[in-house]
């Protein structure tokens, strides 16, 4: 999916602090093993593509489909990771991939973040009208203006060049509506009383709105790097050189050319998750926080 | 400008002030936006009615794109197999992140380990995701089948090897991907729902049902309408899942709105034709956005 995906209103959320939660004790033993019995489940659901994914990966290619089904990997094929790096060019993937993520990240935390202020605080004819503008995109999907984006990226000379993926991240309207989001909570008198001191606006959104909105910006940076590092459409549509490939691209040219090649396969997918699935890991909170205060996706 | 009473000169200065202090925050980010958000879907209403090709030689056509997509055969497999994605995957998911959210929304052990774990799903890449789906539902030696087999079922289905269960294959995939993410958000509203409303209920003596259905899902009105917005325009956009999945197989028994505008477009070049498939697919998005809006407005009413 695309930063350009979706700008949308926000869920009623309740604010921070809010007691009025009702995450109520569960009493009875028994409905309380019901419920882990359900979660359990529900869980084993969830991980067992993954599950499949690593095994598969640390399998010879003939173990990797069995009858009976092998759930553990016997013998343990460590190669799989040597061998990946030799039969791909994994290497060249992941750097297009790892530029891509962090010039559009840093763009799009630095301009959205600028916009929300000026969206946020600044009172201006028009304001109103021009948001309106970027939240209307919410009922328009990527999918149907692809093509005339196509013309006009070609038109400018962007199209099979790392810049036009940058383009199509980067000014997306979900980081502006986040922030924006964020700053209205700040209380205004804060600005107020700077403006009294004399601080321009610039000031006022350097001094003292950038640090105190040091957690959205984290949502925002780690919704931005993973959107970009997973999308596929894009790179698909724009990046026809091979030594252009991101890491979704090239996965999966990676599978038409050896599709017999089951282990590998998964070795190589393990490897364009990993990246992913470490920020997430460690930056679980500001998604989790990001997505409830906007109820947006990146 | 120039008609604001002259007695508040201040005033005006202090108006232009702040235009030029809020353009110059905007601008930035809106250079882009506009060039390629805003630009391009207006340019849409104009290639939609040419025969742009790949040589950007656009000659207006008038409706003659439109009239040939009312004959096009694929062109309506492709949107009945959208319909047919959007009406299984809403309520589905509807239903899983419901269900996921009430379970977590619960002070039991590890609950935070089980968000997270629903929520993986969705940050994964639909590569990824498409190709360890498709060995699972490898028909002879995939873990699905031989799970069906375990419990009896003899003739399990060929996933996506079987132009009939390709796309419950597809659906199956797309909600386990997306309920992390809506649970989230219904998580998001349960926070919303006084606890004193529960308490009250119970008091009444009203059943554990009775409660769920008189207090969580009217306190919850908002988060699911919200959410069914956004599931709607997701699944009518459905495609890079699709695309790596199933190619839109086999024969065209997933081709879906999207993937078809893609193929007119960049495979055949057909730029003015797509983009007319283009205006459908945003035309959908759009009535139904505004229909769910309107309805939300009068039963709030």
């Amino acid at each position: 999916m695309t930063a350009t995906d979706l700008p949308l209103p926000a869920p009623a959320v309740a604010a921070p602090g809010n007691r009025s939660a009702p995450s109520r004790p569960v009493r009875s033993l028994g409905w309380r093993l019901v419920g882990y019995a359900a979660l359990v489940l529900a869980a084993a659901g969830l991980l067992l593509p993954f599950y499949w994914m690593v095994v598969a990966s640390l399998k010879t290619n003939s173990d990797v489909f069995t009858i009976p089904i092998t759930w553990l990997p016997d013998p343990v094929v460590w190669r799989n990771y040597l061998d990946i790096w030799q039969r791909s060019d994994m290497t060249t993937w992941l750097g297009n991939t790892l530029l891509l993520s962090v010039v559009v990240t840093l763009l799009q935390v630095v301009t959205g973040s600028f916009a929300a202020y000026g969206f946020a605080r600044v009172r201006f004819p028009g304001r109103n009208a021009l948001f309106l503008a970027y939240v209307g995109t919410i009922a328009v999907p990527w999918q149907s203006y692809m093509i005339p984006q196509f013309i006009l990226m070609s038109k400018l000379q962007l199209s099979n060049t790392l810049w036009s993926i940058v383009a199509l991240q980067a000014f997306g309207a979900f980081g502006v509506f986040l922030m924006k989001q964020f700053y209205e909570t700040i209380p205004e008198e804060l600005s107020e009383s700077a403006r009294v001191d004399g601080l321009s606006e610039f000031g006022i959104y350097r001094r003292i709105m950038l640090p105190l909105s040091r957690p959205a910006l984290a949502s925002l940076a780690l919704l931005t790097f993973v959107t970009t590092w997973n999308d596929y459409l894009g790179p698909l549509i724009y990046l026809r050189s091979p030594e252009l490939r991101t890491i979704q691209l090239g996965l999966n040219t990676f599978i038409s050319q050896y599709n017999a090649e089951y282990a590998l396969i998964m070795t190589g997918s393990v490897l364009s998750v990993l990246p992913v699935a470490v920020i997430f890991l460690l930056g679980q909170r500001h998604f989790i926080e990001g997505i409830a205060t906007t109820g947006l996706k990146g | 400008m120039a008609t604001l009473p002259r007695t508040r000169p201040r005033n005006r200065r202090l108006v232009s002030r702040n235009t030029v202090a809020g353009w110059s925050f905007i601008l930035p980010n809106f250079v882009g936006f506009a060039v390629l958000t805003l630009l391009p879907v207006a340019v849409l209403f104009y290639v939609a009615f040419t025969s742009w090709n790949v040589f950007g030689v656009a000659e207006w056509t008038g409706t003659a794109n439109f009239r040939r997509m009312w004959g096009d055969a694929s062109f309506w497999t492709a949107l009945r197999n959208t319909v047919y994605y959007t009406v299984f995957h809403i309520p589905l998911t509807l239903a899983a992140s419901l269900g996921l959210a009430l379970l977590l929304n619960r002070k039991l052990r590890g609950v935070r380990f089980f968000r997270t774990v629903a929520f993986f799903p969705y940050i994964t890449s639909i590569v990824a995701i498409a190709i360890v789906w498709n060995q699972l539902f490898s028909p002879e030696y995939g873990p699905i089948n031989a799970l069906l087999g375990a419990v009896g079922v003899d003739n399990a289905p060929g996933w996506t090897t079987s132009s009939t269960w390709s796309m419950p294959a597809v659906i199956i995939v797309g909600t386990w991907r997306y309920m992390g993410y809506y649970m989230l958000l219904f998580l998001a509203g349960l926070q919303t729902i006084p606890a004193q409303l529960y308490e009250a209920a119970e008091t009444d003596g009203a059943s554990p049902w009775q409660r769920f259905v008189h207090v969580t899902l009217p306190g919850l009105r908002h988060t699911t309408f919200f959410v069914t917005v956004l599931l709607t325009i997701e699944s009518f956009k459905v495609f890079d899942l699709i695309l790596v999945m199933t190619g839109g197989g086999p024969g065209q028994s997933t081709l879906v709105l999207s993937q078809y505008i893609y193929q007119k477009g960049f495979e055949e070049n057909q730029f003015g034709y797509a983009s007319a498939v283009s205006v459908v697919l945003f035309a959908i998005c759009f009535t139904i956005t505004v229909i769910q809006f309107m309805v939300n407005k009068r039963r709030n009413s």
